[in-house]
């Protein structure tokens, strides 16, 4: 028998709007007991959470951990720790590797990967199509069976809009949900910005929202058509907002997630021509912005999630056409939300970590804080803050947006299975 | 970044952008090129300014002329010059930017104009060296000494800018001439119209103190300078006008239009031209036609450029 109690902290259970003054009692992986004060059995674990809120671990609906491939930028190992010291207890694969994750082998192995590193589980989100080339479906059955529960070819969007369809159609009879990445190519064709007043001030090619929004438009209405779940991807302008709260508004089966990065930053940021700041979709205008935290306020946006994207320094010291496009996101995620959005504690959990665990299928062991569920928490202190620095980041990559901002809301624990990951702000292992 | 003004014990360190160099730095610079146009005029054009000193063109895009007129303002400057040409060199293997100026730096050198097909370039560049970086062109964004040669070539006609009118006709989206000359033209008091299609203006003209119009015709009767931008022939691929004859027909400055023009009006063209398309075949060697002038005095303003950002420190 492993044991570990969370004692002096706030807990939120399960359905309180609030957290209430409790301890917490693990015991072989789950919750066996919240109450004003646990009795811990001998030899057991105890981590002090006085100051902080314990509440559910948080899931990662969109990660990108670079291996298999490119493990020069990130590998599941870093990833996953880089996540535990963010709070999270899960993360969600993302399948553009090389080779793409589009078939049962590649699953496996990374889901191998993942086990073994032992820091938070690891889910893989599957390609839509072969290779991500958008003109084949990929074996979603297949890899369904290995429990994959999310597809997607993000980094692009499915272009063809019959593909689309029958992706859909196909998918309705597996449980599982298609998540889009919303890029009309031909629209956003060579765009390293949002286009605007600071994409013409600058000089840059840039990305309209309409190229997102179409997209958005036509997979709402193909949910529509054929009864499949569609998860919207990083949804970052306000007219993108708006179709998806009109088409819950009907009734439709779909979800969506923001990610910090575009609630928190504007594209006046490129204005030093930093390529950190390049990422797709790009940094919006601030009218888009207050759009998206709207949505998270409102329901709108189901998930907080980071499009946690490495790249190395040499990739990123290429000029703004050529770097590529990605930002650093599971350390900072829970701080920025509780920095910049100003919503209770309670939604910012919904927000990173009961709304995203409905959406990757996974909300029997995630994204709970209740006695006999398991114990996946993170314990988080939300009045301390923190300076960010991107050597420090347990990430291969550098390329944070954030360094050096003072940010509110300190990681102090992280319990995965039971099993404290992160203690006192230090990963394990 | 830059430290624009440029009034007593203040210094520049690089040339990246109009913007930045502000109206004081643009009126410094045009004053001090009076200098350098008459040491051109020489017998023997050359100064000993800069001796000892180094520049190195790094030119990752095609240009002879820009690159041509730095080097000369360079050699006349006694400075020592470098080319960096990157279809020959390691950049072409794939080396990155960084690592690139890293090495140049290495070799001891005092300033680098570069040219990158990227906006933004030459500021990244200033990070990453010691040296002064000039503008050299940067993607669509800027283009400061083509800005600062034509305010030259204006002002050596017309006395001043100031109260001027002045069209910037063709292709503003992708034109880093029309975005430095914008920022000149109006730190230096002209009033400036727009002419293009809409598909060939920038996607926001936010923050633009500028007026457009969609025809050459509504602004021939009214403008001291007319300036002629490069239409080039992948425009009509990428779907931004129908075709060049289209183009010609409503933007073009034609010989029959060119005859219509009052004769003060000056007719300028950063270069290279395609006669026929904005320009008709005859329209260069019109009297007010200005286009050698502008070549001419961008040796000098170079000149005064360098002799800025390299003498100015130690002063």
């Amino acid at each position: 028998m492993t044991s570990l109690a969370i004692c002096g902290g706030s807990v939120l259970i399960d359905g309180a709007t609030e957290p209430t003054r409790a301890d917490v009692l693990v015991v072989d992986g789950h919750v066996v007991a919240i109450g004003g004060s646990v009795e811990v059995p001998h030899g057991g674990e105890v981590l002090d959470a006085s100051g902080c809120v314990v509440g559910p671990g948080l899931l990662d609906l969109h990660a990108h951990l670079r291996e298999p491939g490119n493990e020069a930028a990130e590998t599941i190992e870093t990833g996953s720790r880089a996540a535990a010291l963010g709070g999270y207890t899960a993360i969600v694969a993302m399948p553009n590797t090389t080779p793409a994750i589009d078939c049962a082998a590649v699953v496996e192995q990374v889901l191998r990967l993942g086990r073994s590193t032992g820091l938070c589980e690891v889910l893989v989100a599957g390609a839509i199509t072969v290779g991500r080339a958008g003109e084949q479906l990929a074996p979603m059955a297949e890899m369904a069976d290995l429990g994959v529960r999310l597809f997607t070819d993000d980094g692009s969007g499915v272009q063809n809009n019959r593909l689309m369809r029958r992706a859909l159609e196909y998918a309705s009879a597996l449980g599982i949900t298609l998540a889009q990445h919303c890029e009309d190519s031909a629209l956003a064709e060579g765009g390293v910005m949002h286009e605007g007043e600071w994409s013409a001030r600058l000089g840059l090619p840039g990305q309209p929202s309409e190229a997102e929004e179409l997209m958005v438009a036509r997979d709402i209405a193909l949910s529509r058509r054929t009864g499949a779940p569609v998860h919207f991807l990083h949804m970052s302008t306000a007219g993108s907002v708006e179709l998806i709260r009109r088409a819950k508004a009907d009734g439709l089966r779909v979800t969506a997630e923001a990610a910090p990065h575009h609630f928190t930053l504007t594209d006046a940021a490129l204005s030093g021509y930093d390529t950190v700041f390049k990422v797709h979709p790009p940094l919006r205008a601030a009218s888009d912005i207050a759009a998206v935290k709207v949505g998270l306020a409102d329901g709108t946006i189901d998930a907080i999630a980071t499009d946690h994207a490495p790249h190395t320094p040499e990739t990123k010291e290429r000029s703004m056409l050529d770097a590529p496009p990605g930002m650093l996101g599971l350390q900072t995620a829970l701080s920025l939300a509780l920095t910049e959005l100003e919503l209770p504690i309670a939604r910012i959990f919904s927000l990173l970590s009961s709304g995203p665990a409905r959406i990757a299928r996974a909300d029997d062991r995630h994204g709970h804080v209740a006695v006999g569920r398991a114990a996946n928490l993170c314990v988080v202190d939300p009045s301390a803050t923190w300076i960010v620095d991107a050597a420090r980041l347990a990430s291969k990559s550098r390329n944070t947006p954030y360094a050096g901002r003072t940010l509110r809301g300190v990681v102090r624990h992280t319990v995965f299975n039971g099993a404290a990951t992160v203690v006192d702000g230090i990963a394990r292992r | 970044m830059l430290v624009a003004g440029l009034s007593a014990g203040v210094c520049m360190k690089h040339l990246l952008s109009i913007e930045e160099l502000g109206a004081d730095g643009l009126t410094h610079l045009l004053e001090l090129t009076d200098r350098f146009v008459e040491v051109s005029e020489r017998k023997v054009p050359r100064v000993p300014a800069l001796q000892g000193k180094t520049v190195v063109s790094l030119f990752y895009e095609d240009s002879t002329r820009t690159r041509l007129s730095f080097e000369t303002a360079a050699k006349r400057l006694s400075a020592d010059v470098m080319t960096f040409s990157v279809s020959t060199s390691s950049a072409n293997k794939g080396e990155s930017i960084r690592d690139t100026v890293e090495t140049i730096e290495a070799m001891g050198i005092d300033a680098i104009v570069v040219r990158h097909k990227a906006a933004g370039v030459p500021w990244q560049i200033a990070g990453w060296t010691q040296a002064s970086v000039v503008n050299g062109g940067d993607g669509w964004h800027q283009h400061p000494t083509q800005a600062l040669l034509d305010c030259y070539t204006i002002r050596a006609r017309l006395g001043s800018l100031v109260g001027r009118s002045i069209a910037i006709v063709g292709d503003i989206k992708h034109s880093r001439v029309a975005r430095s000359n914008v920022q000149a033209f109006i730190a230096l008091g002209a009033e400036v119209t727009l002419v293009a299609p809409p598909t060939l203006l920038p996607p926001s003209l936010e923050g633009w103190p500028v007026k457009v119009e969609h025809s050459i015709d509504a602004v021939l009767g009214r403008v001291d300078v007319v300036y002629l931008l490069r239409m080039q022939l992948e425009r009509t691929v990428e779907a931004l006008v129908p075709s060049l004859r289209e183009y010609t027909q409503i933007y073009g400055l034609t010989d029959e239009r060119s005859a219509r023009l009052h004769d003060d009006v000056l007719v300028m063209h950063p270069g290279p031209m395609n006669r026929g398309v904005e320009i008709g075949p005859s329209v260069p060697d019109r009297l007010n036609t200005v286009i050698t002038q502008q070549v001419a005095n961008g040796v000098a303003v170079r000149m005064a450029v360098l002799f800025e950002l390299l003498t100015g420190n130690r002063s």
